[in-house]
């Protein structure tokens, strides 16, 4: 077992939970405007919220790197004026995963709000309910799949994560250094036995959280019928 | 009294058209719209629920204005004291037969005993533990009825709502409409294709075609259920005799009969084509 296994994971961890946290709060409302969104500026809203599909990690991770430096506006802005240094430090990662699983998150949660039928909302407004009320009770437990989809998807995206991280937060044992990074620095070093330990478990932890997934999805599926 | 004037764009198959209807409907008051498709039956009734914006007019009920262009007045659906019941239902599946009742009521004076009420007198009280996927369609469609008539609504609207069931629930579902209608004197509005239906339920019928009132008055009526004698012809598989009535039609019918015996039938007029 590597000596900083435990601090690894856990940061790992933290990461992913942090992310997906955040990423629940964010994406919401995120995809409810853009499945309900009929502006001609959509197209161009859904483009930005994909793009981290296609771009190569170490470009997000790079432009990145660039804005929370002091030689950018918006770095001086929140090193000088909010006290946030974000290069190579949790925060910052935190922020690369959060731009870098925008989609797993809400992609799920926009098909998922299409999907509902849109009676559903509006008798829940000819029963008098409110625009929350009817997210909470009516539009949310019926798209169950597509928020675990959302939660899962963003969970396993996050511990695999290794471009956007390195660019940003480089391996600093206890502040950057999650167990992607931890694999690729233990395989440099030759050290095969100990990135077989993290890489042993994150293969565990994504059988099983896909276990979890399907089984759910199973088990919703019989209880909605 | 609900009164109005309403006029909206619309896109039918035979183009661009406006939909302008002015009516005013008495309260207790049960009006039919009917017409082809495209009409704007649909559209009248989302306007009247709030759920569509109308392109100018007014809509006052009980002296209370919903809408009104020219002093910019709106009332959003979620203010206006109606029940909808729409053409698939919108039950909510992540709730039970009650929970959907109970979801409605919520927040009114005493609404565990309206919903008990609503469940007895809908005949869903031993269904209402079960989930909307558990039901058959007639069902259903009682359990969403009910739900509109939870929140005590001023205004019922209907939106075609018995055209996907087959012709005995079609039947028993009228009379359930009739008794709701009797016991709550609910002024309401009912989007319907059938004649036999209309003539059962409303007490007016609109008529619309590409947007346009072609007639209003009392629906048509139609000729009460007889009973005629008719001749077994032969015997087809499954339980079904060829018959052939007086005047030559033949038709057929489920029963047990053999060759050449008289079967006296019930015939009513369901709709007309």
């Amino acid at each position: 077992m590597p000596p900083d296994y435990w601090q690894t994971l856990r940061l790992t961890l933290a990461l992913a939970s942090c992310t997906t946290a955040l990423l629940l709060l964010l994406g919401l409302p995120l995809a409810y405007a853009l499945a309900h969104s009929r502006s001609r500026l959509r197209p161009l809203a859904e483009a930005v919220v994909s793009l981290p599909l296609v771009l190569p990690p170490t470009v997000i991770g790079f432009y990145l790197l660039l804005a929370f430096s002091d030689s950018t506006a918006l770095g001086r802005f929140l090193i000088e004026k909010l006290g946030l240094s974000l290069n190579f430090s949790f925060p910052g990662i935190l922020v690369g995963s959060l731009v870098y699983s925008l989609p797993f998150m809400v992609q799920p949660l926009q098909a998922g709000f299409q999907q509902l039928p849109r009676s559903l909302t509006e008798a829940a407004y000819t029963l008098g309910k409110s625009r929350g009320t009817t997210l909470w009770r009516v539009l949310l437990p019926n798209m169950k799949p597509a928020l675990l989809n959302g939660a899962v998807l963003t969970f396993a995206h996050t511990l695999g994560e290794f471009g956007v991280v390195l660019m940003i937060g480089g391996n600093l044992p206890g502040r950057t250094r999650v167990a992607s990074i931890a694999i690729y620095d233990e395989v440099q070093s030759l050290q095969y036995d100990q990135a077989n330990a993290y890489a042993g478990t994150l293969l565990a932890v994504a059988f099983a959280i896909l276990v979890g997934l399907y089984w759910f999805s199973k088990k919703d599926a019989a209880h909605l019928s | 009294m609900i009164e109005f004037r309403l006029t909206k764009a619309l896109h039918t198959a035979a183009g661009p058209r406006t939909l302008d209807v002015a009516l005013s409907l008495m309260p207790g008051e049960l009006l039919a719209l009917s017409g082809p498709s495209g009409a704007g039956k649909t559209t009248l009734l989302r306007m009247l629920a709030g759920l569509t914006r109308p392109d100018s007019g007014f809509l006052r009920v009980g002296g209370q204005l919903w809408y009104d262009h020219a002093s910019r007045q709106w009332l959003p659906p979620q203010r206006r004291p109606l029940g909808v019941v729409f053409q698939d239902y919108a039950l909510f599946p992540n709730m039970t037969v009650r929970e959907n009742l109970a979801f409605a009521a919520d927040g009114q004076a005493g609404a565990k005993q309206r919903v008990d009420e609503l469940l007895e007198l809908l005949e869903l009280t031993e269904l209402a533990a079960r989930r909307p996927a558990a039901l058959s369609g007639g069902q259903q469609q009682r359990v969403a009825l009910a739900r509109a008539l939870a929140r005590r609504p001023r205004l019922l609207l209907l939106d075609e709502p018995l055209s996907a069931l087959d012709l005995p629930t079609r039947l028993r579902l009228q009379q359930a409409l009739g008794e709701v209608h009797r016991q709550y004197q609910l002024t309401t509005v009912l989007i319907s294709h059938d004649p036999a239906e209309i003539a059962r339920l409303a007490t007016r019928v609109v008529e619309l075609d590409l947007g346009q009132v072609r007639s209003v008055g009392p629906p048509t009526a139609l000729a009460a259920p007889a009973t005629v004698v008719g001749k077994v012809l032969a015997v087809l598989p499954g339980g079904r005799l060829l018959v052939r009535l007086p005047g030559g039609a033949e038709l057929e019918v489920s029963g047990t009969a053999g060759v050449g015996q008289e079967v006296a039938l019930t015939v009513e007029v369901a709709r007309v084509l």
